[in-house]
């Protein structure tokens, strides 16, 4: 099978923040429609490698190669490297002084100089797509937390990203408001969008991923398809995590 | 004691004469001020030293020192200076109410600059990178999502410092301009009945107070409804 460049690769990258190793030598390629789920423990470096991979964190030795950019100190190239890649957070960050359908217009009619018109045709299908245009007028903070991350992910498909990336987007939201997260990420992921989520639901990660990639102390330790991961763990320390969070 | 009431009738319209003067100097302070301060707490930010360390020095002097004391040096020892006294500048301060207005100007920039700044780095950092991540470059992120925000939380210090230099514009009154306390204090010195006429002066700042406070207020429950 003839092979396209991955669309994100990361070769021998390291990450340190002060003396601390971050990221040790990490290697990943993410090929197009691939998704790729990220876990392990507190502090094993999985949202600095995501973060990595869209410049907000600069990493310190390596390549990382986005969509054909290799990922440079220079804000230009990271603000080209952002256009295509969506993220999502943790903590949403939906901005507080705008209306939900302002959220998802601004970097529309900023970045892609859309006009208001087109912009909120976008905004309008996404919010359908996710299920809260009733919600379109609304402040963030009126709506539950929930609400608000679906929100989050249209607003980072506004920009007809070709990788999404998820930064544990379910971990701050309320047991009840989690599924309807994942409903949303796995309906895109069924849409062939290429994606890698850290997250610990390891519910999504078997029935979505096509690789799941552990992490301890700033460096892979390993990554399979989701059939082996789960069953046949190469090594202790991915056992030992996953009996850890599947024992409860 | 005895209590004059006819004295503060009497006197009212040159009280409101010195009040329209009070005012003029208060509002071309106060927006000068605020947009100098603008300025200045963009290079304050700055990560270019060269642009930061300077407002930081001027920060640091307008205040550190009192107001009455920089009224003076520039309405009384900027004179002394050959340059200003012959060149072109000396038509603006050989007047007293120029020297008011800059003094204080200079000072609500100093003051409103660190209060912005307060205000910027309230920001919860989590936004900017969310503007960021949408290919956002620094300066969008900065006028759509930071400079709002940070206006929202820097209200209520800001109507800290309106209020402040409301009070602070009686001191116009030493280099001999007739605002509401220079009024008060000549009639005063014809009349010998201090406690009428400084007392109406009080209450007309009271009065002028109480609007700044009322639509400082009216704005913040305006613009926070819902933005947390």
């Amino acid at each position: 099978m003839p092979s396209k460049p991955p669309i994100i690769s990361l070769k021998s990258v390291h990450k340190y923040f002060g003396t601390y190793h971050a990221l040790r030598n990490i290697n990943l390629d993410v090929e197009e429609g691939q998704k790729i789920v990220v876990c392990g423990p507190s502090g094993s470096g999985k949202s600095t490698m995501i973060r990595c991979v869209n410049g907000l964190e600069q990493h310190d030795e390596g390549d990382i190669t986005v969509n054909g950019h290799m990922m440079t100190t220079d804000e230009k190239t990271g603000n080209l490297i952002r256009q295509e890649v969506g993220m999502v957070f943790q903590s949403f960050n939906l901005f507080p002084h705008m209306k939900v359908i302002e959220n998802l217009m601004m970097a529309q009619r900023m970045v892609r100089k859309k006009t208001k018109a087109e912009a909120r045709d976008t905004g309008m299908k996404l919010l359908e797509r996710v299920g809260i245009s009733a919600q379109a007028d609304k402040f963030p903070g009126q709506l539950s937390g929930g609400q608000q991350q679906r929100v989050a992910i249209a607003r980072a498909l506004c920009m007809n990203p070709k990788v999404m990336l998820f930064d544990e987007p379910t971990s701050a939201l309320d047991p009840e408001m989690i599924s309807e997260v994942l409903e949303v990420m796995t309906e895109l992921a069924r849409e062939g969008m290429t994606m890698i989520c850290v997250t610990h639901e390891m519910g999504f990660a078997r029935s979505v991923a096509d690789r799941i990639v552990f992490m301890d102390e700033g460096e892979i330790v390993e990554a399979g398809e989701p059939e082996t991961f789960f069953a046949n763990p190469e090594h202790n320390r991915t056992r030992k995590f996953l009996d850890q969070i599947i024992s409860h | 004691m005895t209590f004059d009431g006819s004295l503060i009738i009497d006197s009212l319209p040159r009280l409101m004469d010195g009040l329209w003067i009070t005012l003029r100097l208060y509002v071309l302070a106060l927006t000068c001020g605020t947009t100098l301060a603008i300025a200045l707490v963009l290079m304050r930010i700055s990560s270019k030293k060269y642009l930061s360390w300077p407002v930081m020095g001027y920060i640091y002097f307008f205040r550190g020192t009192p107001i009455l004391v920089q009224l003076f040096i520039i309405y009384y020892g900027l004179p002394q200076l050959e340059f200003i006294r012959t060149g072109p500048l000396w038509t603006f301060f050989r007047e007293p109410f120029f020297c008011a207005w800059f003094a204080l100007t200079l000072n609500v920039a100093a003051y409103t600059a660190e209060i912005f700044r307060g205000g910027i780095l309230g920001v919860n950092s989590g936004l900017v990178e969310a503007s960021k991540a949408l290919g956002m470059t620094y300066t969008q992120t900065f006028r759509k999502v930071t400079a709002p925000i940070a206006f929202k939380l820097s209200l209520p210090a800001y109507s800290n410092e309106m209020i402040s230099v409301l009070k602070a514009t009686a001191l116009a009154s030493t280099v001999t301009i007739f605002d509401v306390t220079g009024v008060a204090r000549k009639i005063v010195a014809e009349t010998f009945a201090p406690y009428e006429i400084f007392l109406s002066a009080a209450i007309i700042y009271l009065v002028l107070a109480w609007v700044i406070q009322n639509g400082v207020r009216h704005l913040e429950r305006r613009i926070s409804r819902y933005a947390n």
